[in-house]
């Protein structure tokens, strides 16, 4: 009995609380930077892609929604992909694809208002997904800390390289 | 003459069924936006100003419905149901004093006349159990049954404490005998009582059993849809302000409280409708607490507590007025 008199008074000292609701389409709620929302791709500092084309996340993607064609740049002999094509009526936001991603090209951000009346519209390629900027992590540079060569840095020259062994002065 | 013969008192029928009704109405806007503020929630913001027009958007979505009646059902008591729930609580207004002198009838068996009204509407939650022919509305009347049997008792033992006091079963005359000191005082067991048995009638939480929409789907209105749920919902809602008015006549004095305006009347009515808006606020705050317990934790308590409680309040209130 005195249990439930102590309920009532609980529950009529709430009427004088803030209440909790957030009126969505009004104000949004706050959105942590690591939210897991819509996929896009970034570039390096230097405003190349960083998308290799490496296919580790389509491999990685649980619902398969990833699809991309690697080709090189005959110029500098940079990989990037020819398409990079996200099915967002897919894709479950799930991250492991930013996990997968070795130069930290795809990354989700806190945007989560994905709303179209065409479903295909919900396809987005590469030109929807590219961004100008580099995302979350502004001074990498895959290919300044890659051993690749392309042209401008060649075999040794990345950063925390070492400059080749040329293996014959080794001889005793 | 025809217009000498008339009881003017009979104009006010129009005004209470469309005012009880309207009330109702808004009463549902009222109790959902309350318990959101109780439960740090809103409740419902959107339509109209402070989403007063919910009801009647609600309403509007009610009546437009399929009216489905079951095919496997009694199709005649499916129909009767809630034509039998509203219009009992409708006939109970009729003895309901609304203010001084603005009653429809003063009749001198009111009290009695209210109690059998109520317990007429819990026929209608039997027959609408039984005529689903599902076993969820079933048991919805079931829980109904058993429960009637367990308040119907105490409640009416309750207010004979009021009724010895008065000396009269007429409402207007209860209101009156409390000038010198309202009854929630020298019966303050028989209104403990009388709510308890009155949230159990009116089938409010934590006394839904009827309908306890976590455990039945909706209990005895399952089946029900468009415009005879909305008759169901209406008739519940109904029933609230209906014993929430008779707590404040019975136990707070009706519409007695000084005048703060010149007119009497007006003041009275006043002072009588923000008593009942308090009595339905705690109504709903009680919704918002306390869970509901079981039938047979309901009928113990009836039986084994309240139904020995109010007999020996009738015991001590007879015994006081016999010594005095």
């Amino acid at each position: 009995m005195l249990s439930q008199i102590k309920t009532l008074w609980t529950v009529f000292v709430h009427l004088f609380k803030r209440n909790e609701t957030v009126q969505y389409p009004e104000e949004m709620p706050y959105q942590a930077p690591r939210y897991r929302g819509r996929i896009i791709l970034t570039r390096d500092p230097d405003g190349e892609e960083r998308c290799v084309a490496c296919n580790l996340c389509a491999v990685a993607c649980p619902v398969d929604c990833i699809a991309l064609q690697k080709t090189e740049k005959e110029e500098d002999g940079r990989w990037y992909p020819e398409f990079f094509r996200i099915n967002f009526s897919r894709c479950i936001m799930c991250g492991l694809c930013e996990e997968a991603c070795p130069t930290y090209a795809i990354q989700l951000t806190p945007d989560f208002e994905l709303c179209e009346f065409d479903r295909n519209n919900m396809v987005y390629e590469k030109e929807h997904l590219l961004i100008e900027g580099t995302g979350k992590y502004p001074d990498y540079s895959f290919w300044q800390v890659a051993g690749k060569t392309i042209a401008g840095k060649d075999k040794g020259e990345a950063q925390k390289e070492n400059s080749p062994e040329d293996v014959r002065s080794l001889l005793p | 003459m025809f217009f000498e013969n008339i009881n003017w008192s009979y104009v006010l029928i129009l005004p209470v069924i469309g005012g009880t009704m309207g009330g109702a109405l808004v009463l549902v806007w009222w109790e959902r936006r309350l318990l959101g503020f109780l439960q740090d929630r809103l409740g419902p913001n959107r339509v109209g100003w402070f989403g007063i027009l919910q009801s009647l958007a609600d309403a509007i979505k009610l009546v437009t419905k399929d009216d489905w009646v079951p095919p496997f059902g009694d199709r005649i008591l499916f129909i009767l149901a809630p034509i039998i729930v509203a219009g009992a609580m409708l006939m109970a207004y009729a003895v309901l004093p609304l203010g001084p002198g603005l009653i429809i009838a003063d009749s001198n068996i009111a009290i009695l006349w209210i109690l059998a009204m109520s317990s007429l509407a819990v026929y209608g939650v039997l027959l609408a159990g039984l005529a689903s022919n599902n076993k969820y509305s079933l048991l919805g009347g079931l829980r109904s049954a058993a429960q009637m049997v367990t308040y119907e008792v105490f409640m009416g033992l309750s207010l004979l404490g009021v009724v010895m006091l008065t000396g009269s079963f007429s409402l207007k005359d209860v209101v009156h005998a409390q000038e010198d000191m309202w009854f929630c005082i020298p019966q303050c067991v028989g209104l403990v009582i009388f709510l308890i048995a009155g949230l159990a009638e009116s089938h409010r939480l934590p006394f839904d059993l009827p309908e306890a929409e976590h455990e039945l789907t909706a209990g005895f209105h399952t089946e029900y849809s468009g415009m005879k749920f909305a008759l169901i919902m209406a008739a519940e809602y109904l029933s609230l302000i209906l014993i929430s008015a008779l707590i404040v006549v019975l136990f707070f004095g009706g519409w007695l409280g000084p005048q703060f305006l010149p007119s009497a009347l007006l003041s009275g009515v006043l002072w009588y409708g923000f008593k009942v808006l308090i009595v339905i606020n705690f109504f709903i705050l009680l919704r918002a607490a306390i869970p509901r317990p079981r039938y047979d934790q309901l009928m113990s308590l009836g039986w084994k507590i309240l139904l020995p409680l109010s007999l020996i309040n009738v015991l001590i209130t007879g015994a006081i007025l016999l010594g005095t």
